[in-house]
């Protein structure tokens, strides 16, 4: 039997990230044949909004840990406040989004409890009374069905696989205040310094729109024409490990199997041949367009829509079709 | 300073997948093998930090006896030592049980710096470093970039999205590898020969009862065959078109 659901949602400077509004979505989805209380963890420091804003989307009650001590991310603190509020509340699924803290800090609680989280999880399936999940292995070459073997089951759900349900901003619940007592091994580690490189650069494993450039785009300031079209689509820029390797862009960008996997609506690929590593990384994606000037790129096998030419022709022209179009 | 480095052993990342007949694992039929690339940071950061402030480096991995051939890569490469958690069912083994088992040995070991990748590039886990330090309790930081020591001290910078952290942390801890680290030597025709020389450490694992199990792996969904629009900026209009009226996507 299903107790209660603990989604741990993940904020950013007091607003809930899309992935965990994804993740109290599914957690109200599956609640629906479990009839299990939702309740959600929000951890952090100046919480603004996140802790009302859970209730838009099915939580019941809300926990909140906020104090100096969370104010960034850190594991051994993270997790402490995780498995307070699972000592409390006995849940039979811990939901994360598994964004790279989240993946972290779900390997973390479920050490904690003895068992394995199911990362990066593309579906979820509560239907018979145990916890299954589908999750890509190889950075998506193969397709693992998992199931949990103890309770409480630690899931994490791959950021733009679970659909977010619309606010209702009329749903209160309540928010209580949860107080966490930390080890002392917590002296050992603090965060000295925050750097933010780009606040409004949009996450490539949250954005709908990823325009990538590879090897082709032959030298670093080539990819201007890149963050035109992007800047238009307000996508995302990503890049082949070509071009990471080469130094042209930071390795935060690199989609792929030692990169991110993505799955956009729609991904440009400019002058990306398509190596199996790369296309491990984004084939999932929902539609693909490839603009390279060789005929026999394999990145043509997989693209729904190709352009057989020289992105510096291509790509600037692609600009002016859709400013044309938005116009 | 004593430094552990925890690899894997795992499929080259140029495989195709094909799924043995069991419906659950991977056949390895002429896969070649390789360490993890993020476990070679790990290993090429433990180098690096002894050569700046002395030590020993020792390579780790739980594995079947086939893993002691990436082990030798190990000591190719310049570590002191390395240590096989032998099992021959490893791969059947879900994270806690890995994790668990490593940490056992890991606490005989007693390392100042346990130095992990921050994934393992073939069931894409990302989950052993964090449980570790749990089990452990020892701090950890995921994603390095950037180590630095100051004797029982270090920096360690973190890459975050948008943005990266820069972390004071006291030994003993452990830290995941990110891209961007460090970029691993190549063995060297010395440490070929010396590796050979080398003995590896044998030692038998101890697993706790599963948290998870794998029912079966399958192929993705396959995609629609690749369609080309047409040949150079020519094409953009027709691209355009389809992209609004039949993908309905801009």
């Amino acid at each position: 039997m299903f107790n209660s659901i603990l989604v741990i949602a993940e904020q950013k400077e007091g607003a809930l990230r899309k992935g965990a509004i994804e993740a109290i979505s599914e957690a109200k989805r599956i609640s629906g044949n479990l009839s299990a209380e939702i309740v959600v963890l929000v951890i952090g420091n100046n919480l603004k909004d996140s802790v009302k804003n859970p209730a838009f989307y099915g939580a019941n009650k809300v926990l909140v840990v906020e104090d100096a001590n969370f104010d960034n991310y850190i594991t051994l603190n993270y997790t402490k406040a995780v498995l307070t509020a699972a000592e409390k509340t006995k849940p039979s699924i811990i939901l994360f989004s598994a964004t790279t803290s989240g993946k972290d800090l779900a390997g973390s609680v479920a050490a904690g409890l003895e068992t394995s989280a199911l990362q990066d999880s593309i579906s979820l399936d509560t239907a018979s009374g145990t916890v299954s999940v589908r999750r890509p292995v190889y950075a998506g070459k193969a397709i693992i069905t998992s199931k949990a073997l103890k309770s409480p089951a630690i899931v994490s759900l791959r950021p733009k696989m679970f659909a977010a349900l619309a606010a209702d901003k009329s749903k209160t619940a309540p928010i209580e205040k949860l107080e966490v007592t930390l080890d002392d091994v917590s002296n050992k580690i603090k965060v000295k310094e925050v750097k933010k490189s780009d606040t409004k650069k949009i996450e490539l494993t949250e954005a709908d729109i990823i325009v990538s450039g590879g090897r082709g785009m032959k030298a670093p300031e080539n990819y201007k024409i890149l963050e035109e079209l992007a800047g238009l689509l307000k996508a995302a820029v990503g890049a082949s490990r070509a071009a990471v390797d080469a130094g042209w862009r930071p390795h935060e960008d690199q989609v792929g199997q030692t990169g991110k996997t993505v799955c956009p609506t729609l991904y440009v690929a400019c002058g990306i041949s398509g190596a199996i590593q790369h296309l491990a990384g984004m084939s999932s994606s929902k539609c693909i367009v490839a603009v390279n000037k060789d005929p026999e790129a394999p990145i043509f096998k997989i693209a729904n829509y190709g352009v057989v030419g020289d992105i510096f022709d291509v790509i600037p022209a692609l600009t002016n079709e859709i400013k044309k179009h938005q116009s | 300073m004593k430094i552990v480095a925890c690899i894997k052993r795992v499929p080259s990342t140029e495989t195709t997948v094909r799924i043995s007949a069991d419906g659950k694992s991977l056949d390895s039929t002429g896969v070649e093998y390789i360490i993890s690339p993020f476990d070679e940071m790990a290993l090429e950061e433990g180098l690096r930090i002894k050569e700046k402030v002395g030590g020993e480096v020792i390579a780790l991995t739980l594995g079947t006896a086939d893993a002691a051939t990436t082990l030798r890569t190990c000591l190719a490469m310049g570590a002191d030592r390395a240590v096989l958690i032998k099992d021959d069912k490893v791969y059947q083994k879900d994270p806690y049980s890995v994790a668990y088992a490593l940490s056992n040995v890991l606490k005989e070991l007693a390392p100042d710096i346990i130095l992990f990748g921050k994934q393992a590039v073939d069931d894409d886990n990302s989950q052993i470093s964090a449980m570790v330090a749990q089990i452990m309790k020892l701090p950890s930081v995921n994603l390095a970039v950037k180590i630095e020591l100051n004797g029982t001290q270090a920096l360690v910078h973190r890459e975050i999205e948008g943005g990266s952290e820069i972390l004071e942390v006291t030994l003993p801890a452990i830290f995941s590898a990110q891209k961007g680290l460090n970029e691993p030597r190549y063995p060297s025709l010395k440490g070929i020969m010396a590796a050979k020389k080398k003995t590896i450490e044998e030692k038998a694992a101890t697993f706790p009862a599963a948290g998870i199990e794998t029912i079966k792996m399958e192929y993705p969904p396959s995609r629609v065959p690749g369609r080309v629009v047409g040949k150079g900026a020519e094409a953009v209009p027709e691209l355009v078109r389809l992209l609004k009226e039949e993908a309905k996507i801009i």
